[in-house]
């Protein structure tokens, strides 16, 4: 993990895969920040982490709950919609997608 | 002493025994509020006809008896969290147009126990950020000198509270976004033990660190408002069900005995001097109090920063992947076909601060990357949680400092993000071990407050609570007002 | 060049809880758009998931029946794409550690022979929404109600070397889940569905050639047609010099031909991970143990028990088992004609399975209770009806959903097994038939048929055909 140094087309696979559209102009600034903060977390390398497990959660040793299998909601689609950017017969309008 | 410079637990005695109505306070902090939009912008939606009509059922509890403490008292939320037919913003133009259908289970207790909802504090775009300087709608101020930042991402409601616009202010805390804000504003802030408030409603950046808590003028007002806050939610599966303790009671404990850990590792060079003259001088108190100071070393601290900028970019990442033009928040104007509608709803939507971390959680997670950084930032976390434990296995709760150094001047650290990242450096430890953790006003640098952190282990709200409310019964920094708001 | 096809098949099974998965939003098919979708399901901000418990037994359940080890702790974990019908930008499911590890079932082939076929894994996840795109003209209209539903993904080895046998396997797939009622197998409806992963390989090669995945296969014709035309895709574009690309084609039915896909990912890295808002998924023994007490007898139990039991070949009894509610009935129709399995088994086989393909039944909703179809049975084996005419009374109880008796006697339908008047109506068609007599008894013994067919119009066919051999066969050589 020597070199952290992003090129842009790097920048542009990784902007794409996260769905951000990025201006010519935001490449380099991007490259810039992202390379420092890759610099930044490199550190972790020098920690010796040989038989350690991973923490995905800060409680270590609880577990998830099982909910009872009961309908518990009804309809508010009327509600929820009121935020929608489009809407059509009830259902959310993209543009098309082709299979 | 004027009405908004009482403290919650005051105002709340106050309300009881009548001696002005909540519709009353109501209408004076609204006041203050409007009159200091323009020179602090800690809010991003100001909510009259809602508190004024909470303000007055209030007042009907109260006159008929029933009512409890919280009853008719006023409370800012964070705009994080989701209020139910009013606009939740994060401080996103994602979210602008955003009026959530739902309350934050926190909101709901909180408006079940009486309280009265001034509006939504401004914030850090989507709790990202240490300054307040990346919300859309413009950045908080400092009231104690406007020309300095009020921290973030809680910046809305610690400068709220600082400048006596309402007496509590629900905050967020991921990394610091509580802690780190109130020790700049000369305020309160509380972050509980990760699970031990719910965070369903509270609209997610890292969910494995996000905790919601409060700020407000002292420890007692926190032990009061937390009481109402915390508890089991079956929404949340990460929420404990464990049952809550009375705080208010646990407060009057005497603290002799109280073992405090010092942490080498926050006492390094990056703390400036007069910060750190702030801390030992109440360290020095504790120990007239009768606490045990010994020195504690946590070697595995340092490593905090870089294990949080791997994890909680990593989980936003995922979090943030919702907000896509399709069902609610900001869409572009005519996209020509999906990928443009993501790309530049979610382009345009987001600020700069949010897209970078963005790609960097997207990086750290793709293929090839995954072990390297991902999965050993997990390795890292687990080792600091450890040294954490290991720790208050010698002593009851650490100390030390914040913040490194007080309030900084608005557009000082935004060139290089490393720069601002590192205002977490002694705040960020405690989020990934889910520890409790406050900040207590402990005197100040210069004109500017410095904050007191004191950390315990989980599920020790109560002790935390009683050590700072120890504190503040024998000084007066937590009731300082900055000049020209008092 | 010998070619071998490698056939591994995925099969998304929806479980059929009351809520999905994770949200309390009901599941049933065929509500309105967005009706049936919450904040949950919508991937609204601020919102979390809860695991549904029955869904966790649905999976142990099937872990049991397939011998797979069920694993104590789980985890379930973010899979990252962009989507439409995926309201959150991902789906929650399990990678690293899915709930079910490797088990495997055994397929019965044609020639009667059994190959064990492995499953890696199976695993709990949540199911995406539906894009619809009939009438909208430039958009497409998302319902999220599908979003949400627990779907068991299962996984099998690349152990299936022809269409054929990846039918067999996804056959006794579809058996097994209804078999322990946590999924309805409805096809059409969208609850089984099956991608498979097809490959081709010189014979003797040890290592797999590159393999395309095909979806979109929502019945076992489409899937068998699919394999076909993938693995013939597959050899003409290697012999002609080609190399097959790993890539995700969809079958097209009215074409009969697979295409690429062009719209999802290109490259996909879905940068899993643990869920945050998820905690581990622990299994105790005793959980485990109670569902293992929910186990109804397997297919294969009960195959192998009417095998022994009803002496019953292993084929009939493999087709008898196909559905449980189908060996239930048989069971029940075998058991009220006591003595008589071969005779319960040819009819639900034959004229019952017929009857029900022809007016598209499925058993459950048979014309014919099992007791009603055991009582024309008794009818036969105590011969008051011979078999032919027992169609007849089959037919009619179908279509009036009458007893047996009650037809036989209105119809008089009786057998006659009175010797005498079997023997009179011998005497009638040999008189009248005098030069097929003569024919018959200088040596065309074909015409043997002709006077059974006679005699049984004349008897309007209720002489006891045994007795009607015999009789015959008597006059007609002069005895």
């Amino acid at each position: 993990m020597a070199d952290t140094s992003l090129d842009a087309a790097q920048i542009g696979a990784i902007a794409h895969l996260a769905r951000l559209d990025l201006r010519p102009a935001e490449v380099p600034v991007y490259q810039d920040s992202l390379s420092r903060i890759l610099s930044l977390v490199g550190e972790l390398e020098r920690a010796d982490t040989g038989g350690v497990t991973p923490m995905a959660h800060p409680l270590s040793g609880s577990v998830q709950r099982l909910r009872e299998d009961h309908v518990t909601e009804r309809d508010h689609h009327e509600r929820y919609q009121l935020n929608a950017p489009r809407v059509e017969a009830a259902l959310y309008l993209v543009p098309k997608v082709i299979e | 002493m004027s009405i908004h410079t009482k403290t919650l637990a005051e105002l709340a005695l106050g309300l009881r025994n009548k001696e002005f109505s909540s519709v009353e306070l109501t209408r004076a902090l609204l006041a203050r509020i409007e009159a200091a939009q323009p020179t602090l912008n800690a809010l991003v939606s100001i909510t009259q006809d809602g508190a004024f009509a909470q303000a007055a059922a209030a007042d009907r509890e109260i006159a008929s008896g029933r009512g409890s403490t919280l009853t008719g008292v006023p409370i800012l939320h964070k705009d994080l969290f989701c209020t139910e037919g009013v606009r939740t913003t994060c401080g996103s133009r994602m979210l602008d147009n955003f009026i959530a259908p739902y309350d934050a289970t926190v909101v709901a207790k909180l408006k079940a126990a009486g309280t009265v909802m001034l509006g939504k504090t401004n914030m850090d775009e989507f709790a990202m950020g240490s300054s307040n300087e990346t919300s859309f709608y413009g950045p908080v101020r400092n009231p104690w000198n406007v020309e300095l930042v009020p921290g973030g991402s809680s910046g809305g409601s610690a400068a709220a509270v600082a400048a006596r616009l309402a007496p509590a202010a629900t905050a967020t805390d991921t990394g610091g976004s509580i802690r780190q804000p109130a020790a700049l504003c000369g305020v309160t802030g509380f972050k509980p033990t990760y699970g031990r408030v719910s965070r369903y409603g509270m609209i997610a950046f890292a969910s494995s660190l996000d905790q919601g808590g409060v700020i407000c003028a002292s420890a007692e007002d926190a032990a009061i408002v937390l009481r109402a806050m915390a508890g089991f939610d079956p929404r949340d599966s990460t929420s404990v069900d464990r049952p809550v303790p009375d705080y208010v009671a646990a407060l009057q404990m005497p603290l002799s005995g109280l073992k405090i850990g010092l942490l080498k590792e926050f006492f390094d060079a990056g703390l400036d001097a007069q910060n750190e003259r702030r801390i030992r001088e109440a360290l020095a108190l504790y120990e007239r109090l009768g606490a045990r100071l010994q020195e504690v070393s946590l070697p595995n601290l340092p490593l905090s920063v870089p294990a949080y900028y791997v994890v909680a970019p990593a989980e936003c990442s995922s979090n943030l992947a919702r907000f896509d033009g399709v069902r609610f928040g900001y869409r572009c104007e005519q996209p020509r076909d999906l990928t443009d509608l993501y790309r530049r709803s979610r382009g345009e939507g987001f600020g700069a601060e949010v897209k970078r971390r963005i790609m960097t959680g997207t990086y750290v997670l793709s293929a090839g990357y995954y072990d390297a950084y991902y999965l050993k930032a997990q390795k890292v976390r687990r080792l600091i949680a450890d040294d954490f434990d290991r720790a208050f296995a010698q002593v009851d709760v650490l100390m030390g400092p914040t913040t490194p150094t007080a309030a900084f001047e608005l557009g000082s650290k935004t060139a290089d993000p490393i720069t601002m990242y590192l205002n977490d450096i002694y705040t960020i430890g405690a989020n990934l071990a889910g520890l409790p953790a406050v900040s207590v006003p402990c005197g100040f640098a210069g004109n500017l407050p410095v904050g007191l952190q004191i950390i315990g282990p989980h599920f020790a709200e109560e002790r935390l609570l009683n050590a700072a409310h120890g504190y503040q019964r024998e000084t007066d920094w937590h009731s300082r007002v900055p000049p020209g708001w008092d | 060049m010998e070619w071998e096809t490698v056939i591994g098949l995925e099969i998304h099974a929806q479980l059929a809880t009351r809520s999905k998965i994770f949200s309390g939003s009901a599941t049933a098919y065929g509500a309105p758009p967005n009706t049936q979708a919450n904040l949950v399901d919508l991937g609204y901000p601020g919102v979390l998931p809860v695991l549904n418990g029955a869904a966790v037994r649905m999976a142990v359940k099937f872990g049991l029946a397939i011998g797979a080890e069920i694993a104590p702790v789980s985890v379930f974990a973010r899979k990252n794409y962009f989507y439409p019908d995926l309201p959150k930008g991902y789906q929650i499911s399990q990678y690293e550690l899915p709930v079910v590890a490797r088990g495997a079932l055994s397929i019965v082939l044609e020639d009667g022979s059994e190959k064990r076929i492995g499953i890696t894994r199976a695993h709990l996840e949540e199911d995406a929404g539906k894009s619809l795109h009939e009438g909208l003209a430039r958009y497409s209209g998302i319902d999220l109600n599908r979003a949400g539903t627990p779907l068991l993904e299962i996984v099998s080895e690349p152990d299936l070397r022809s269409a054929r046998e990846a039918i067999a396997y996804m056959k006794k797939v579809h058996t097994l889940v209804r078999y322990l009622e946590i999924c309805d197998g409805n096809m059409q409806e969208g609850s089984f569905r099956c991608d498979a992963n097809v490959s081709v390989r010189p014979r003797g090669q040890g290592s797999f050639g590159t393999r395309a995945e095909i979806k979109n296969l929502n019945s076992f014709r489409f899937v068998e047609k699919a394999i076909h035309h993938e693995v013939a895709r597959q050899i003409d574009l290697i012999e002609g010099g080609g190399r097959v690309v790993q890539e995700t084609r969809l079958y097209d039915p009215d074409r009969d031909e697979t295409r690429s896909m062009r719209t999802k990912e290109e490259a996909n890295d879905y940068r899993y991970f643990p869920d945050p808002d998820l905690l581990p998924l622990e299994l105790s023994p005793a959980l485990i143990a109670e569902v293992r007490s929910e186990l109804p007898e397997l297919p294969d139990q009960k195959a192998a028990r009417f095998a022994s039991q009803y002496a019953l070949s292993a084929y009939d009894a493999g087709v008898l088992t196909a559905s449980r509610e189908l060996g239930d009935y048989f069971e029940a129709v075998a058991k009220g004609c006591p003595g008589e399995p071969k005779l319960a088994a040819n009819w639900v086989m034959g004229e019952l399975s017929a009857a029900l393909n022809r007016d598209g039944l499925e058993i459950g909703a048979s014309r014919l209770s099992a007791p009603q179809l055991s009582g024309l049975l008794h009818r036969i084996a105590d011969g008051t009806i011979s078999g032919k005419i027992a169609k007849e009374v089959f037919e009619a109880m179908w279509s009036s959903g009458r007893d047996a008796d009650a037809i036989i006697a209105e119809k008089g339908l009786k057998q006659i097994t009175d010797s005498g008047v079997i023997e009179r109506a011998i005497d009638e068609v040999m008189a009248r038939n005098p030069g097929q007599l003569a024919d018959y008894r200088a040596g065309k013994d074909k015409l043997f048929g002709f006077f059974v067919g006679q005699v049984m119009k004349a008897t309007q066919g209720k002489a006891n055909p045994a007795q009607l051999n015999e009789l015959l066969k008597r006059k007609l050589s002069g005895g």
